[in-house]
């Protein structure tokens, strides 16, 4: 439209003058909107859409007060059970206490879980976010088709396709290697966590402006040269705090595998809960778990706000 | 038809590939069923959460200030806990409260769990909905709303005439992102026994002992029910967009 506009006033020299004021009046406008009808939440919105999309889920925002609350709640609940408790029945925190080593163990496993497949998960999500961006259409192509499959495929999904479809043993020269139902699980979250890592490598390669690429080129670098010296350095801050609330995402969605029979917290809380059969310890057991995940997410989600905050490039 | 149904029974016979959801009327009304209940999860569930959303952001910009506290508690919770935990807390700690006694003597839920399911994952997008519509709305200017006032628009009809049908607009993204989310999260309801797609072809495949190619089409199902949604909100997403804004 500006263009048009501009086309218009061409002509005589007078109005020239009153273009060039236009223009300027122009570039003195906000970069991201030329309408004055919308205010700067709508540019603020726009962009976490766009960083949501590309980091493969809304940001995780804790606080120290859904600490307190959820503190609160499991000190509720355990005053409630406390209270419904029988006459000989030992004390809530008692039990608790009993269970503790138990359900350490299995947050542990799922911590551990969350670690292996974040790292498969990043590893091949390097290799098809690199493929996505490459010169060579097929591979482009290829890549972009795997990266969109994984995405919209639901993680519960690919946990199912990949506990019930890799086998549970393979025989490598006449040995006999038992693969058990956690590895499987590994590899089924590290499948999402491949794609979303891709989208977000090919975000961070795409954000960095054009000029970069151009003054790398007249400096006599090549193509890989400017992908490795020049570009990637440039991307791991862009590329990091999303890469770390896709953590935080994955190790929340580690509870899935309990759906599946991994013996992890979920899944022994509910077996600890069968083994003492108390309908009223149900909510400080679960209570319980939220705290310890809390515990562990808090820093995550408040330190990928300090890197945000810090490697704030693109306003 | 039955040719259609009849070559999917030849496949078997030749390949060893069974798909049973083509040649098999019990097993293809189950998918069907199946793929139905995971729609009508979905879409039930996108209309009521939008409307939560709508609502939300309205009453969080209510003059009361315990309205808005409430409102807000809401978002907090649905926002950081995760789905799953939700459809347990709703079904197992409400559901199990909401029960009357049947006519055989046992309890019987008033509220089932494809209800429960629908009314979780309403909730929990709605959460996001109406954060996403307060920015939105937050971003229309408040002269916009004086001028608006000024032709007597009462505050109701500003709300629905002039600030949402802008607000929509610049949240749509935000939104696009969310529905598809919940899209993927209506696979979830198998926790609560929901029969939709991921539940039906568990038991198709438990009946039939085809796990690998009930997996295969249950993923490519999802790819394309996905897909299509994407596609669909990104076109629309680039119709009605406002023009000049954003990159």
């Amino acid at each position: 439209m500006r263009r048009a506009a501009d086309r218009l006033w061409r002509g005589s020299a007078a109005r020239t003058a009153v273009a060039s004021r236009a223009r300027a009046w122009h570039s003195l406008a906000p970069a991201a909107t030329d309408l004055p009808v919308l205010l700067p939440a709508a540019t603020r919105l726009a962009r976490n859409a766009a960083k949501a999309r590309r980091g493969g889920g809304p940001p995780l925002r804790l606080t120290p007060a859904h600490g307190v609350v959820l503190l609160a709640v499991f000190a509720i609940a355990c005053g409630v059970a406390q209270a419904q408790a029988g006459a000989g029945q030992p004390s809530v925190l008692a039990t608790l206490w009993k269970w503790l080593p138990v359900l350490l163990r299995g947050f542990v496993f799922n911590l551990a879980i969350s670690a292996m497949a974040m790292s498969t998960g990043t590893l091949a999500g390097l290799v098809l976010g690199y493929a996505q961006i490459s010169q060579v259409k097929a591979v482009r192509g290829v890549a972009a088709f795997v990266t969109h499959f994984f995405r919209n495929a639901p993680w519960l999904v690919l946990l199912f396709y990949c506990m019930f479809l890799l086998p549970f043993q393979v025989r490598v020269f006449g040995m006999t290697i038992p693969i058990p139902d956690w590895t499987k699980a590994t590899f089924g979250l590290a499948l999402p966590v491949m794609a979303n890592v891709a989208e977000i490598v090919r975000g961070a390669v795409q954000s960095i402006p054009t000029a970069q690429w151009e003054s790398a080129a007249s400096l006599a670098f090549n193509r890989r040269q400017t992908m490795w010296m020049i570009i990637l350095p440039q991307c791991i801050k862009r590329m990091l705090p999303p890469w770390m609330n896709l953590y935080a995402i994955l190790t929340m969605s580690t509870v899935l595998t309990s759906i599946v029979g991994v013996a992890e917290i979920m899944t022994l809380t509910g077996r600890a809960l069968s083994a003492e059969n108390r309908p009223g310890l149900l909510l400080p057991f679960y209570a319980f778990v939220l705290v310890l995940f809390f515990l562990y997410c808090y820093p995550i989600a408040r330190w990928t706000l300090r890197l945000e905050a810090k490697y704030a490039v693109d306003r | 038809m039955d040719a259609i149904w009849h070559w999917f029974r030849v496949l078997y016979d030749t390949t060893g590939i069974n798909l049973p959801i083509f040649y098999d009327a019990f097993d293809r009304r189950r998918f069907v069923n199946g793929l139905w209940m995971t729609l009508a999860l979905s879409v039930i569930s996108i209309i009521a959460s939008v409307a939560i959303g709508v609502v939300g952001a309205w009453l969080q910009g209510s003059r009361l200030r315990m309205t808005r506290r409430v409102v807000n508690g809401y978002i907090q919770f649905f926002r950081n806990t995760p789905p799953l935990v939700q459809i347990y807390f709703f079904y197992f700690g409400i559901g199990s409260l909401l029960s009357t006694t049947g006519p055989t003597g046992h309890p019987v839920p008033l509220v089932s769990n494809v209800a429960w399911a629908i009314i979780s994952l309403s909730f929990f997008a709605g959460a996001f909905n109406v954060e996403i519509f307060r920015a939105g709305v937050e971003a229309v200017p408040k002269t916009t709303i004086e001028a608006a006032e000024s032709l007597g628009f009462s505050r109701l009809r500003t709300y629905l005439l002039i600030v949402l049908p802008l607000a929509f607009r610049i949240s749509l993204p935000a939104l696009n992102n969310n529905l598809v989310n919940l899209v993927k999260t209506t696979t979830l309801a198998y926790a609560i026994a929901v029969p939709e797609l991921l539940y039906v072809t568990s038991q198709i495949w438990s009946d039939n002992l085809n796990v690998p190619e009930m997996m295969n089409v249950l993923l490519l199902v999802y790819f394309v029910l996905v897909g299509a949604l994407v596609l669909a909100m990104d076109r629309w997403e680039r119709a009605i967009r406002v023009p000049g804004f954003g990159a």
